[in-house]
């Protein structure tokens, strides 16, 4: 076994248990949200995840964004498959070791991979200058300052990394295999390298384009390890979440919201519809709505790791257009950095952050009683919350199926519920409501209309 | 005019086909009450069996459900579901998409389960089956546009009924920009229509009748009546209140056949 080989599989092994336990995390992060049951209609479940993730379907509502994105997406895809050779060569020490099993197909599919990953090329430096020079508006908003916009571009040059390795990799093999050198298997005629190899790789030594085609090849094993590992706190973690996330999607008519059966029974047993025997007997003031990530659902959890940021939401967004704050993107942003904050501060297993009345000398932090003193309101402003109109556009424009309108919905809930809180004209739309059964106070009579 | 109201139908033994729900801005907002008579008006015309609650009639609870107030919805919404059962109500129609969106996909939560139509597609059934005849051309050769309303369109997929309506009255339909899935809200949603606008640089209804104005319309068909509102309200803040109106499917119905 070569030191290389060695090195390749200490690696691999420390790079795939480091994101393992990283993607367990945020699996444990995912269900601190509230249990809701999805389920059913697996037939429409994925047919969505075949139209809409796989192929993308809402993306194409803005063509050009939407066909750049595809370059990238469908060369990510067919790359797996140059993966899977690495991993197999690297493993066992070979070089190329499909190529000879699979002849001119070997050829067929480095040829598309390669295309693929010009194309791939292009795209990630057109959404360079998109980002940093064109400053489309929804790239520049005051959410995608630091982090946000550092990540970006830290995929993005990461994604340039990963083609530089493999025309490295596939120019000085193509030269090497002009040299007839050793263990360099003919890969048949290139579109990219083998037109390019002459031009760059032509006149180097034969160990200068080893020490070339190996280090190709690390720096594209290397980045993706780095990128498996940088996944769980990118934004870019949408290449993996986007899946399940279409496939979770919410199904029931958009315009219904989320029925309160505990409210619902209450005001039941008030109208006397069902005797008050029936209802649970609860010895804790309850709490509606949600106030921290642990009030909302799994799936509103799963829609924040899913957010690539992308601002397609609030660029629709009625309010964020004319100045308001509200921004659903960053709603969703803000869900997830909470989260996150939330799961280092358990892991962290720091006494301070456990519930006073559950503090004790035995006591260990856990999600059940955790407690910093913070919630979603240190992140999510009442002004922000109260300048949605419910108007979907948010939930219309996502292309992975995020439904930013929800968790809003369940924060204004708490507000109100929870708290009696909220803006003083809403306070007496309540109470026209609740007294004359109309909206506005008004003392005609519902039929007056009718008498002119 | 003559409009049955429920419990009196009841009384005299007879049961109407279809429940018009009028809704709180029907009833009592003034710009909203003259579409009101607009869409009886029509039905009257057309012959159909249908009644009113009248004063049975509740708020829906649509304003108080989106500001978070779920007892003040709860409230609203079973005592409007005790009446509705009470009569045995099958089908109703209603020209607001907040209260047919309510009604129709959230009150069966609650134990209401009801055929609800909103009257953009009430309308076209009448005229696909000729029931209702609109003609004489009145609006020929006008720039008409459409507002899509938020909740009808973009929440429950209707696009085609309204389309289909301005289509029959022969007239040169231009789309906004921003329109169908894409179309903008007017600012009213989520109980917005109940308070004062978050701080920002424009109100929201003024960003929509700026894209209206610039159309060049000499109409906006529209399909909510607090859409309407907004609308108007736009229209009147940019002076541009005699070119370009506002009006309701119901209402330009209404007028193209001289009723």
């Amino acid at each position: 076994m070569s030191v290389q080989q060695v090195f390749f599989i200490i690696i691999t092994i420390g790079a795939f248990y480091a994101a393992l336990r990283q993607f367990s995390k945020l699996r444990r992060n995912i269900f601190l949200g509230k249990a809701e049951k999805i389920q059913g209609n697996e037939k429409e479940r994925w047919q969505n995840v075949l139209l809409v993730a796989f192929g993308q379907k809402k993306m194409f509502k803005n063509f050009l964004p939407a066909i750049f994105h595809f370059f990238i997406y469908s060369a990510f895809l067919l790359t797996q498959i140059e993966l899977l050779e690495i991993l197999v060569d690297g493993f066992f020490g070979k070089h190329r070791f499909f190529a000879p099993f699979l002849g001119g197909f070997y050829t067929f599919l480095l040829n598309f991979i390669e295309i693929l990953s010009v194309l791939a090329f292009v795209a990630t430096i057109i959404f360079l200058a998109r980002r940093n020079l064109l400053k489309i508006p929804r790239f520049v908003k005051s959410e995608m300052t630091g982090w946000p916009k550092l990540d970006a571009n830290l995929i993005l040059i990461g994604e340039l990394a990963l083609l530089l390795g493999i025309f490295t990799m596939n120019g000085a093999d193509v030269a090497l295999q002009s040299m007839d050198s050793e263990h360099y298997h003919s890969t048949g005629f290139l579109a990219i390298s083998s037109t390019i190899s002459p031009l760059i790789f032509g006149n180097m030594s034969e160990g200068f384009l080893i020490f070339l085609e190996r280090s190709g090849w690390w720096l594209h094993i290397l980045t993706v390890y780095a990128f498996l590992n940088y996944l769980p706190k990118s934004k870019h973690l949408h290449i993996l979440f986007a899946f399940p996330n279409v496939y979770y999607s919410k199904l029931t008519p958009r315009g219904e919201m989320e029925n309160m059966p505990e409210i619902m029974n209450e005001v039941k047993s008030m109208m006397g519809l069902i005797p008050e025997s029936e209802l649970p007997m609860t010895e804790e003031i309850p709490e509606f709505g949600a106030k921290d990530v642990f009030d909302l659902s799994w799936k509103n959890l799963l829609d924040a790791y899913a957010c690539t940021e992308c601002g397609r939401c609030t660029n629709e967004c009625p309010a964020n257009i004319t100045g308001k704050k509200l921004s659903p993107r960053k709603i969703m942003m803000d869900i997830r950095d909470r989260l996150t904050e939330v799961s280092t501060n358990i892991d962290s297993g720091d006494a301070k952050f456990i519930r006073d009345k559950d503090k004790g000398e035995k006591v260990k932090l856990k999600a059940s009683n955790y407690d910093d003193g913070k919630s979603l309101f240190d992140y999510i402003s009442r002004e922000e919350l109260h300048a949605c109109t419910t108007c979907n556009a948010c939930v219309e424009a996502c292309p992975v199926l995020i439904n930013p309108l929800e968790p809003i919905l369940k924060m204004r809930r708490y507000e109100v519920l929870t708290e009696s809180a909220g803006p003083n004209e809403w306070m007496s739309m309540y109470t026209s409501i609740e007294n004359s059964g109309t909206v506005w106070q008004i003392p005609d009579s519902r039929d007056d209309w009718t008498k002119n | 005019m003559n409009v049955p109201i429920m419990a009196d139908l009841v009384g005299e033994g007879k049961k109407p086909e279809i429940l018009f729900w009028v809704g709180c801005a029907g009833s009592f907002d003034s710009r909203a009450q003259k579409v009101t008579i607009a869409f009886a008006t029509i039905l009257n015309n057309v012959g159909i069996n249908y009644a009113i609650l009248g004063n049975e009639e509740s708020c829906t609870g649509d304003p108080a459900r989106r500001a978070g107030n779920e007892f003040v919805f709860q409230m609203s919404a079973l005592q409007n579901i005790e009446t509705l059962n009470m009569y045995a109500v099958e089908k109703i129609v209603t020209a607001c998409p907040h209260c047919f969106n309510t009604l129709k996909n959230e009150y069966p939560a609650l134990g209401g389960n009801y055929d609800v139509v909103h009257h953009s597609q009430f309308l076209q059934e009448l005229i696909d089956s000729g029931k209702l005849k609109v003609e004489g051309g009145s609006f020929k050769g006008k720039k008409i546009t459409f507002h899509d309303s938020c909740y009808l369109g973009r929440v429950n997929g209707e696009y085609i009924a309204p389309r289909k309506v301005l289509e029959a009255l022969d007239n040169d339909l231009y789309e906004l920009k921003r329109c169908k899935t894409k179309g903008l809200c007017c600012g009213a949603g989520g109980a917005q229509m109940f308070k004062e606008d978050e701080p920002g640089n424009k109100r929201i209804n003024i960003e929509r009748t700026e894209e209206i104005i610039a159309s060049g319309a000499n109409i906006v068909a529209a399909n909510c009546p607090f859409c309407i509102t907004m609308l108007q309200d736009g229209i009147k803040a940019a002076d541009k209140q005699d070119d370009v109106m506002v009006y309701d499917l119901a209402e330009l119905i209404v007028q193209n056949n001289k009723w």
